[in-house]
Formats: C-alpha cells, structure tokens, sequence
C-alpha cells in the first residue's frame, strides 16, 4: 500500500478544523497523513460562542474539537506555530519555530483579523496596543477584555456592527458604562435598513443601558499611558478607561501574498475552492475571495468545506460551490435577529411588506420581486424565520395574502414548517448543520434533544434555533425520551433542580400546590410532592408556606411509619451524649405508653418502637426532648467517640464537635438523609470514614473533613474535602458541603452518589477554595436555614390540621411485628 | 338519597378530612378512608393496602390517586385499581349538611 498523502491545514479556526471534519468523514483519514498548524494556543473552538464567553452566559463548552480530537483521528496539532511561507515549487511550508514540512495538498484556513483604523492613541509601538484597546475576535481578545473590565468601569466600543453590540451588551453586563460609537445612521447596517436599526438601538439604550453614538467617527484614542477617552472627530469626547474596536476585519492574506498566491481582497478561488493558480492548494473561509465575494458569516463557510472535502478526497470531484445566499440568523444582544437578502426594495415593481411596532422591539419585512421572495428581515420575533429561509432559498411561491409572510395568520407555523422544511433547509446557521443532519442523528438512536444537540452540535452557538431544533427533532420522532426526564427532579415538572430552583425562585413559588400550577404541565402529581416540599423549604427557609398534603406522612407526624402503621420516635441525643434524668423519662414513657420494643439505633440513639399515632403528642410531652429527626430526609445524627475527656488516646474533643454540628445542623431537610460522625483520632471509633460527612482528628486542633462516605446499601469510604485548621472551620466547611448538596444534590440521591457525580476535586475547587465565589452566599443561605428551625414536636401541642393524629388503625389483622421481651435472648418472643 | 343496594352513613363534621389529605373511619366494621383533594371534592376508597396492609389515609395523593405510605402503590380514586397489583374498592363518598356521608 503506498504512503500516505501528506495534507497540511494551515489555519485551526472553525474553516480549518470543518474542512478537516468533513474530509474526515468522507473517509479521508485512509488517504492523507494530517497535520495542522494554529496560531491559537488551543484546539478549535466556536468564535460564535466569544460573546457569550463575555457576557459570562452559563452555555456549553466553546471548544468545538479538544485536544483529545485530534489525538484520535491521529492529526498532527501545531498549535501556537504561525506558518510563515509556502514554497509551493518544492511543495512545502516553513513555520515561525524553524519546522520545514512536505505537503502533497494544501489548505489554507487563515481567517481574518480585527481591523484596527489608523488612529492617534491606538499603538504604543508597531506591535503593541495601548493598554486598555482590544480587539474581539479571538478567545484571548475575549479573556483579556474580561479581565480589565473587572478594575474598569466604562468603555467604547469603535463600530456599532454585530460583532461591536455583542461587546458592548457583554460589557454591559459586567456593570460597565458603554458607549457604542457608529460612523453611519444604523446599527448593524449590513444586515438591517433604517427602521429595523432604530429599534434594536431603542431596545439597546432603553433596556440594555448602552449609550449608542451614530453619524460618528472617533478622531484619537486619549491615552495616558492607559486608555483615558475617545475623542471624536466632532471634538466632543467620551471619557472611558477601555475602547474595544469593531471596527471590521481583515482576510489574513499574507501567507498568499509571499508564496505568490493571487490576491484581490482575499486569496483568489475557483468554484472547487482550489487557488486559481495551484490544483494543490485549496482556500476556505474567511481569507478566500469566491467570484468577487469574501464572507465574514459563518454560514458560507460549512458549504465551502464540503465542496472542498468533496473534491480533495475524490468523493465527489465535480462539487462546485456556487457562492452562498446572504441569510442570517443570530441572537444579537439578546435580541433575535434575521435577515436575508435585500434590506429594501431596489426596483420600482419590488414589493416591500412592512411591520414595525417599535414598543415592543419587534419589526419584519419582506421584498418579493415577481412572485418571489428576495429578501427579509426580521428582528425580535423570528418565529418565520424556517419558512422565509425556505422561501428564499428555493424561489418557492408565496401565500396569496403577503402578511402571512410576517405572521402565522394561516401560513404554517413553526411546528409545521419543521414537518415540510426540505432536508437540505439549514437549521443552525452558527454549526451548519441541516435538518437533515438533524433527523439522521434521530434515525441512528440519538432520543433526546439534548443528545442530537450533543452529536450534531446544532443549537450550541447562538442558541436562537433551539425551539425549531427540538420541533425537527420531534418531528424525527425523537422527543421526550427518558434520559431527558432522568434529570428532572421530579417527574411532574421537566426541569432540572438548578433550572427548577431559579424558576421558583424568579416567580416567587412558596407552596407546592402554586409550583404545580406554574410549573407542572399536568398539574398536581402525589409522586413529586414529598421532593418538592423539600426543595421549597431549602429555597425558602422560613418564608416557606406549608401545606401539610405536600409532606410524606412521616413529615406530617414528625414520626417514622412502620410496616404495621405504628411510629418509632427517637428524640435527639446530641453526639450521643445523654443524662441520667432524660434515660429516667423515657424509661417512664415507654411503660406509660406501654411501648412493645426500646432499641438503641446505629446512630447513638434510643428507638422507641410501635407507637400509636393518637399516642404521638402524649409521647413527646411525656419524654420532654426534641425531635431526634429520624423520620426525614433530613439530617439525622452526628456519632463521635470519647473524645478527650475520657480517651488515652484522642487528639481532638470529638465529643463536642458532633455535639455542636448537630444543635446547629439538627433536622435540616436535605436530598437523602444525612449520617455523620466525628473521631477524635484517626482509630475512627465513630466509622467517620463512612458517613455523609465525616470529621478526624488529626492532632494540633486539625481535623480532616470526609465526604460521600457510606457503609448501607453502599459501602464508600469517605474522600478528604480538606483538612481544616480548628474545630470552627470544620463546623463551618460542614456547613458550606450541606448546602450545597441540598441545593444540588438530586431528590434521593446520598452523597456516597453525589460526591462522586460532581467529583471531589471540584468540590473542594467550589467549596474549599472558593473559585467561583459562591461559599458566601451557601453559608449565608445555610444561616437562614438554621435560624428558621423549630422542634416539630413542639406541634404535638397544637395540632396543625384536624385530626392531624388521627388513628389510621386499626386495619387488617397484620403481621405482627414481633415483641421482644425485653431480656438479652437473642430469641426474643413473638406474641 | 342513595344507590340502589348501598347504605348511607353519617361520619361527622366534613372538617375531620383536611384538604390534601386523608382520615380512616370504621363504617360497619369495614375500614373506609376518606380523601379530599385540593378541589375539595371528597373521595373513599378501602382504606387498607391490599399489598402490605399499609394505612392508605396516610398516603399523599393527588387529582387521580393516593400512594400508599409503606411501598409507594398507587390507587386510582376512578376506579381503585393499581398497576402493580390488586386494586381497593371505591365508595361513593358526598358532604351534606357540613356531614361526611358514605355510602356502603
């Protein structure tokens, strides 16, 4: 078998990384050796996804292939290395770290680069930009901008296109005063017309706070040593500590232009993306110039790669690319915007269909020329969008009544424009990918629309086709499958606990029964009310508004149903610690009550088994202890050892630490039951090691906190969060875990699951070293949980609802639950 | 008024069965509980679960059924069946005159 061709990607943008993919999957990888140079010190990654990487939008990983890629499809990655030349008559390219390389074919995937108008201010030298200027095109561009916006508090953003409203919305939304600067009367005035422009700007100033500047154009940057102000060419001046300039791009051509490649506005190709002056070297993206066009949208570009990957890899050698139709479909400051074609009308027989209702941000408008649809834009309410892009592609004919062009009076609706959309109509522009790639990742077993989101990426840039990739997905006969309800929290309502938690919280849900009214599509569900009841009460503390169905009937009673309809109660013991006159009460209680079995549990406590329900009140008043929470999901108790006061041994004084971590802790409701205990030595008399939570000793007042352990059903040892200076920190890091399992830990899901879920290393990263800044508020949240306790059997007194303890019993004749008589025979006596 | 072949009988003050939950009564030596939903609207059903004997007027329980507290079967209040298992029977349940009142 002969050697493998070599093919050299010069570029690792998005071009260059989807020309790979798609000569990747026309089976390329059997015929060429690939090797990639990026002057990026990373993988590929979305450029789309930089604005939401500024405005610090919670969304999917921006990487579009990591490192771990191209490892397995065994390409060559030289990321941070510039191709410098290419010496296309010994066929190969030279790099800025020395390397000389072969290459059978070429790709060049150079991109562009922000344009920087010559301007007093802007440089410090040939190389260097004055401190406080940036571009926006790159993920260091982006880093390095969020990084300054965190000391400085106003900016100017050079260039009111889509690229400059995306950082200043992203701006916006770190606090910062921004100015946006626009040499022409409208935003964004490639895609809209002056109507459509005015409204984004009126939603731009009135509800994103950004002060826009038209029929402008800056003069200097003001530098003192760092940015100061913008002056305009006007002479007034904005004051500013940072300027970011949008101003355009430029193809990065260089490369053609040294190795003798034609160059216009960009390097020249012919319709099978090939240089016109080499068959070896291909050009896609950015930096390519196709009959007379150079694209800076992303769309061009995936039809580009394919037809390039058809010709390099022979799949199909008569591919052309024939220039793409300007549409576009994006979220623009959190506006939704799409535009096709022409903005206005051009001749005399155009048709122009106009709506704009400024108030609300929205405007559309169509241009029909002879029947057919030439152009479209749509801003703030893109619901048309799959229809007119149909339309527009494929001169289809249109409704009669040209208003059901703008609007779902009788033209089909999204839902049905999913079911007639052709195969080949693109659905998220930002990925290119086509309801057709859509539905084959249903028919090849993706179930979900997060799974299909997962293999074909689409919905994962600008986010704006998400509603119509779930349509088409559904459609496929994908739709609800079970892996997408596995993340529920509770069945009744398809949302996650993170998303679940932010919607109760954004509507202000106090109840369970208003949680289901807002939130569960088919309302009231006996299965979700238990899980809910306890989230609402994490959520609200105090301002939690208890309705007694919501509870499980342990919860209710405040009491642990046995298989006999009976209650076990078991009144707190702190750390297991008790007293003569508490052991006298309950021996008292328990002949009183004629209690069948008194058991000591696991948990250091004392069971008292087989009580009546309509004995319940009595029971508590007669012990005069509070509630030992045995019953909930919630935290139970805390084990320790001896401690220092009696022990040889003991490095620590175990005994008050469980005792003070269960006063502060006591009864807090949680996903699953919480166990813990402390040791005072590393001999782990109280099995610390396998508890929820878990303390040790370790000697000099230090003591190692454990989580995720188990020693039930599950047996895991404990993994170390920390090891903490001061039995006070451990109180408190045992606090700061808490709360965060109970905002995020699944309903029923024990920590010995929840640990490993989420991995130690991030939680000790969330909760130990606080990256993300978010202990304060756990502890804060975890303060008002602690304040709002109150002994439930306090309730005894004062029953909550009629008939609260009302006898169930008596029932069938049950299997006895055998009594024991008390002796130490291990046969005991069944009655 | 009751049904052709079933008795009915007075349980008292409709107020001993809170919304949301359940109360137990003995009717003729049968063990009857008695259910009122959020809508107020009443339901009865055997109040013992065929499966363990667990109390079903302790069970949480929604528009269409209860769960029992034990083992977590459900029982349809339309029709007292259970899908893992054998179901209860259902009782025509009414308040009149603030009066709980089944019929048996």
């Amino acid at each position: 078998m002969a050697a493998k061709e070599q093919l050299v990607v010069v570029g690792n943008g998005m071009a260059g990384a989807r020309a790979v993919e798609e000569i990747l999957a026309r089976g390329g990888a059997e015929r060429f050796a690939i090797t990639m140079f990026g002057d990026e010190p990373y993988g590929n990654y979305n450029r789309i996804m930089l604005s939401h990487v500024l405005a610090g939008d919670e969304s999917d990983d921006i990487y579009l292939n990591p490192l771990d890629w191209y490892r397995d499809n065994d390409i060559t990655l030289h990321a941070g290395v510039r191709v410098v030349r290419v010496d296309r008559f010994a066929r190969k390219v030279f790099s800025d770290d020395g390397q000389v390389l072969p290459y059978d074919r070429l790709i060049i995937a150079t991109g562009s680069r922000t344009f920087f108008p010559p301007m007093d201010g802007m440089w410090v030298d040939d190389r260097t930009l004055t401190p406080g200027v940036f571009g926006f095109r790159t993920l260091d561009d982006t880093t390095a901008m969020l990084d300054y916006a965190q000391d400085h508090s106003s900016a100017v953003v050079i260039g009111g296109g889509l690229l400059g409203l995306e950082a200043a919305y992203g701006l916006r939304k770190h606090g910062l005063d921004v100015h946006v600067v626009q040499g022409g009367a409208v935003l964004m005035s490639q895609q809209l017309d002056e109507e459509a422009g005015a409204i984004l700007r009126r939603i731009l100033e009135d509800e994103v706070g950004i002060t826009v500047h038209t029929g402008q154009r800056p003069a200097a940057i003001r530098s003192t040593g760092s940015v100061a102000g913008v002056v305009l060419k006007d002479g007034s001046a904005i004051d500013a500590d940072m300027v970011v300039v949008t101003a355009g791009i430029r193809p990065n051509v260089g490369l053609g232009v040294v190795s003798g490649l034609t160059v216009e506005r960009a390097i020249v190709v012919d319709d099978q993306m090939r240089s016109v002056d080499d068959p070896d070297i291909f050009v896609v993206g950015e930096c390519c110039q196709h009959r007379g066009e150079v694209y800076g949208l992303v769309a061009p570009l995936w039809e580009q790669a394919a037809v390039l990957a058809d010709v390099l890899t022979g799949a199909d050698p008569k591919a052309a690319y024939h220039g793409s139709r300007n549409a576009t479909k994006l979220k623009v400051a959190g506006v939704d915007v799409a535009q096709m074609g022409l903005k206005r009308p051009e001749k005399e027989d155009d048709e122009f269909v106009r709506f704009s209702e400024p108030r609300r941000g929205v405007y559309k408008s169509v241009v029909i020329r002879e029947g057919r649809l030439v152009g479209a834009t749509l801003v703030g309410e893109t619901d048309k969008v799959a229809f007119l892009t149909q339309s527009f592609d494929r001169g289809l004919p249109l409704p009669e009544e040209r208003v059901e062009l703008l609007f779902s009076l009788a033209g089909p609706s999204e839902a049905e424009g999913a079911a007639e959309m052709d195969d080949s109509v693109q659905v998220c522009n930002c990925n290119g990918v086509t309801k057709g790639d859509l539905c084959g990742a249903v028919a090849g077993g993706c179930g979900s629309v997060a799974e299909v989101m997962a293999a074909t990426r689409a919905g994962k840039g600008c986010g704006s086709c998400k509603s119509l990739v779930a349509q088409i997905v559904e459609w496929a006969g994908g739709s609800s499958a079970p892996d997408e309800s596995a993340s529920w929290y509770v069945p009744a309502i398809p949302l996650d606990k993170p998303t679940l938690i932010e919607a109760i919280r954004a509507r202000g849900l106090r109840s369970v029964s208003s949680v289901f009214a807002a939130l569960a599509p088919d309302g009231e569900d006996a299965g979700s009310k238990m899980a809910l009841s306890s989230l609402l009460t994490v959520i609200w503390a105090g301002e939690y508004v208890d309705e007694r169905d919501a509870r499980y009937i342990n919860d209710r009673v405040h009491a642990n149903i046995q298989r006999d309809g009976t209650f076990s109660v078991v009144p707190r013991m702190s750390g297991g610690v008790t007293t003569a006159a508490e052991l006298r009460r309950i021996a008292d209680t328990a002949d009183r009550f004629e209690i069948p079995m008194i058991k000591v549990t696991g948990g250091q406590r004392i069971d008292l088994l087989g009580v009546r329900k309509e004995d319940l009140p009595a029971v508590w008043e007669s012990l005069d202890m509070p509630s030992g929470y045995a019953y909930g999901k919630s935290m139970r108790t805390v084990k320790t050892c001896v401690g220092t006061d009696f022990c040889r041994y003991g490095l620590g004084d175990s005994t008050q630490l469980g005792i003070d971590i269960e006063e502060r802790y006591k009864g807090l409701e949680s996903p699953a039951k919480l166990k813990l205990a402390v040791a005072g030595c590393p001999r782990n008399c109280s099995e610390a090691l396998v508890k929820d939570i878990g303390i040790v000793a370790v000697g000099d007042d230090r003591w190692d906190v454990l989580v995720g352990g188990a020693a039930g059903a599950s047996v895991r040892q404990g993994d170390v969060l920390a090891t903490v200076d001061g039995r006070d920190e451990a109180l408190r890091l045992t606090g700061v875990f808490m709360q965060y399992y109970r905002e995020n830990g699944r309903w029923l899901e024990r920590t010995y699951d929840f640990v490993p879920r989420v991995g130690v290393d991030e939680l000790r990263a969330l909760l130990v070293e606080d990256r993300d800044g978010i202990v304060a508020g756990l502890e804060e949240r975890m303060q008002a949980a602690v304040d709002a306790y109150r002994d439930p059997w306090l309730e005894g007194r004062e029953p909550a609802t009629e008939g609260q303890f009302h006898d169930s019993l008596p029932l069938i004749p049950l299997p006895q639950v055998p009594i024991r008589d008390g002796s130490s025979s291990p046969a005991g006596v069944a009655r | 008024m009751s049904a052709p072949g079933l008795t009915a009988h007075r349980l008292g003050p409709a107020s001993q069965v809170p919304v949301g939950e359940g109360r137990g009564f003995s009717v003729e030596g049968r063990q009857i509980a008695v259910f009122r939903l959020r809508d107020s609207s009443l339901r009865a059903l055997d109040a013992t679960c065929p499966h363990a004997g667990g109390p079903l007027a302790d069970g949480q329980l929604d528009a269409r059924k209860v769960v029992c507290p034990l083992h977590m079967r459900a029982y349809s209040f339309a029709d007292g069946s259970c899908p893992e298992g054998p179901g209860v029977a259902v009782h025509p349940v009414r308040e009149e005159a603030g009066e709980l009142v089944v019929e048996l």
